[in-house]
């Protein structure tokens, strides 16, 4: 069953269209990563899923019920972190937590049980008597996830969780995402770490408002054409010029001192020649790959 | 019920954590009371006035301590010439001049009309009005003195006068300005306390993303409302109790009728002046512009309401302005039972206008909520 199904989202700000016939499904219990630059309209998309904006055309179902009907219905079942992790800064952490189980209606004893349970596992113990307001990064992210799942949603939606938290504070951040995706809650993230998007089962990527490809990660490399290779060099930048307009290289880019190439078939050995190794591509350069190659069509 | 309690909670930790704000609200009736209560005053008496006799005679001198026997002229200077004495006025020294002819003594005596000079300083309007009126009454007075005097020479013992008015002043006897200015600063005060602090409280949860967040929980509309409502109808009692205290101890405000009848009307005054507030929230985007626009609604609140000028002199179209304000209906609440002791009977229209207000703004800023939450 699936837990979102999109079907031509479309949401247009005066002449501008932010989101564009945007179709997806996404499948209970898995967790799905939505990437792009921005302004491509991630979270615009989130937001009328979330029954913040009104889709100005198309449709969408969230847990078997249509968003233009009854939205009340399905908000107690949704969960949804915003890009600012917005907390009452002069609240402490258990009044935050308490207002939010409050606003859901918990009952005051299973809401006592589901906020030291949140603590514990957003690793806030010792911490419930501050103010929201004096938490670094870090920790306001974990807190406004608290917030946002203690009510036990069987959708969560997640937008830039991970943006200005340190790497540390990242990884204990998705140690909760999976655990929270194994006990089978659907995930709906947006994310700029492609090492993150790496881990989710399966990625959307938006370009334009469009939804340009997705797939699992996998899927999603095998649409780079040709094979990945990465050629070390102390000056990459002048490599990168001399390399770009070669015939049999697709794409080419930086990556500290190395560059990333995209090699045509039949090519192979001659870049193999000139001392570059053949890699599995990442993400990034299925990211990058596809950025190029829309802002040439658009361009054109 | 337990979302609406929930922010009713939240309100008030939030409250009681921003201290500032808080005893701004109690200091705010305290400090507005003392200060209009005090400094405002219509009447003016006491205006200095410098005096150019050129008469220099028993009868000019007369003049003289019938003027200053009014109150309203303090005499601290005398004029050598009249160009001194315009001086002295146009300097700013004293606010009016008397100039009283070489000629008034001779001129009284033969039974002639004697023509003394009084300037005032009308570039005040409010001192210029009582001096004028003031300084005409001591003429007339003087004429009338003069006239029975020179009509009936020989009879003895004091003549009355064909047509006597009394005036008198009902419900401030003594013309006490500031008994007249605080029931209309508890008004003002509950209007700018009210207005500006709801106006920003749905701005600043936008402004700090905490409103997006609102949005996806299942609250109702309405209880985001109320929950920002209720709180401050609580603040706005305690206002309302501190500036009568202090208008009766300090400014010994007569209370006529009956300060129940009182307390239930604030809430109508207190409840529009929210709406209005949450109306502002709903339509401005950043704190500072409910700010702006809270600023915008309360100069006409002072200015428009009754509480320092009169509305019967205002041309129509501000007074059908000064309609859309809850103040001005509050302060005739206010005013009727505090110093005439009257009731429901009377302040029955008042009490529909209010309440028409409130529910015009309540039911615009639920209908504008309901389109930008939704």
């Amino acid at each position: 069953m699936n837990a979102v199904v999109a079907r031509d989202l479309t949401r247009r700000f005066g002449s501008f269209t932010a989101v564009d016939h945007v179709c997806f499904s996404i499948p209970q219990g898995s967790v799905y990563g939505f990437l792009g630059p921005n302004g491509s309209g991630k979270t615009t998309t989130i937001r009328m899923l979330t029954g913040i904006l009104e889709p100005t055309a198309g449709s969408a179902v969230i847990l078997g019920l249509d968003i233009a009907g009854d939205r009340d219905a399905v908000k107690s079942r949704l969960g949804y972190m915003s890009q600012r992790f917005s907390l009452y800064d002069d609240l402490t952490v258990s009044e935050n937590l308490e207002f939010y189980a409050g606003m859901f209606s918990l009952p005051r004893s299973v809401a006592r049980g589901r906020i030291e349970e949140v603590v514990g596992m957003a690793g806030l113990s010792g911490r419930t008597r501050d103010l929201a307001g004096s938490l670094s990064g870090g920790i306001r992210q974990r807190l406004a996830l608290g917030c946002a799942i203690l009510h036990r949603p069987e959708l969560l939606f997640l937008d830039e969780p991970t943006s200005g938290v340190d790497p540390v504070s990242r990884r204990r951040f998705w140690d909760i995402i999976y655990e929270l995706a194994a006990g089978g809650t659907t995930i709906m993230v947006t994310t700029h770490f492609m090492d993150e998007a790496e881990h989710c089962d399966a990625i959307g990527f938006m370009f334009d408002g469009r939804l340009i490809a997705s797939g699992t990660p996998r899927e999603l490399k095998e649409l780079l054409p040709g094979s990945s290779w990465e050629l070390l060099s102390d000056h990459p930048m002048d490599l990168l010029e001399k390399l770009e307009r070669r015939p049999g290289i697709v794409d080419a880019s930086v990556h500290g001192r190395a560059l990333h190439l995209q090699v045509e078939s039949g090519w192979e050995d001659e870049v193999a020649s000139m001392g570059a190794n053949r890699i599995v591509p990442s993400l990034e350069d299925v990211f990058v790959h596809l950025v190029r190659k829309h802002r040439k069509e658009r361009n054109s | 019920m337990r979302r609406l309690k929930a922010l009713l909670v939240k309100e008030f930790i939030q409250m009681g954590r921003d201290r500032l704000t808080l005893a701004i609200m109690g200091l705010l009736p305290v400090i507005q009371l003392l200060i209009f209560g005090f400094a405002i005053n219509t009447e003016v008496k006491h205006l200095s006035t410098a005096v150019f006799d050129q008469s220099l005679s028993a009868e000019s001198r007369e003049l003289v301590r019938s003027f200053r026997a009014t109150g309203y002229f303090d005499i601290v200077r005398g004029a050598g010439s009249l160009e001194e004495m315009n001086a002295l006025v146009q300097g700013g020294q004293v606010k009016v001049g008397i100039a009283i002819p070489p000629d008034y003594q001779e001129r009284l005596r033969s039974g002639r009309q004697a023509t003394v000079q009084v300037i005032v300083d009308a570039s005040d309007s409010m001192s210029a009005g009582s001096a004028l009126s003031t300084a005409q009454m001591v003429g007339l007075i003087k004429s009338q003195e003069i006239l029975l005097r020179r009509l009936s020479p020989g009879r003895p013992g004091p003549v009355e006068l064909p047509v006597d008015i009394r005036i008198r002043p009902w419900y401030n006897p003594d013309m006490v300005s500031s008994h007249y200015m605080v029931p209309g600063i508890l008004g003002v005060v509950l209007t700018m306390t009210m207005m500006m602090i709801t106006s920003m409280a749905i701005v600043r949860e936008r402004e700090r993303g905490t409103l997006e967040q609102l949005i996806v929980t299942p609250m109702k509309t309405w209880e985001l409302m109320v929950g920002k409502i209720l709180p401050y109808v609580v603040v706005g009692y305690v206002q309302l109790t501190l500036g009568i205290l202090i208008g009766v101890a300090v400014f010994r405000v007569p209370v006529k009728g009956s300060l129940l009848l009182l307390y239930l009307l604030a809430s109508l005054h207190i409840l529009a002046s929210l709406a209005w507030g949450l109306l502002i929230s709903s339509i401005a985007r950043t704190q500072m512009q409910a700010m702006q626009m809270s600023f915008f609604g309360l100069l006409p609140s002072i200015l428009l309401s009754g509480f320092m000028f009169p509305r019967e002199a205002m041309p129509l179209f501000f007074r059908i302005i000064s309609n859309i304000l809850p103040v001005t209906f509050f302060l005739q609440i206010s005013r009727g039972i505090l110093l005439k002791g009257v009731g429901l009977a009377i302040l029955w229209y008042q009490v529909v206008a209010l309440s028409g207000l409130l529910v015009l703004f309540l039911g615009v800023s639920l209908l504008k909520f309901r389109k930008t939450l939704a």
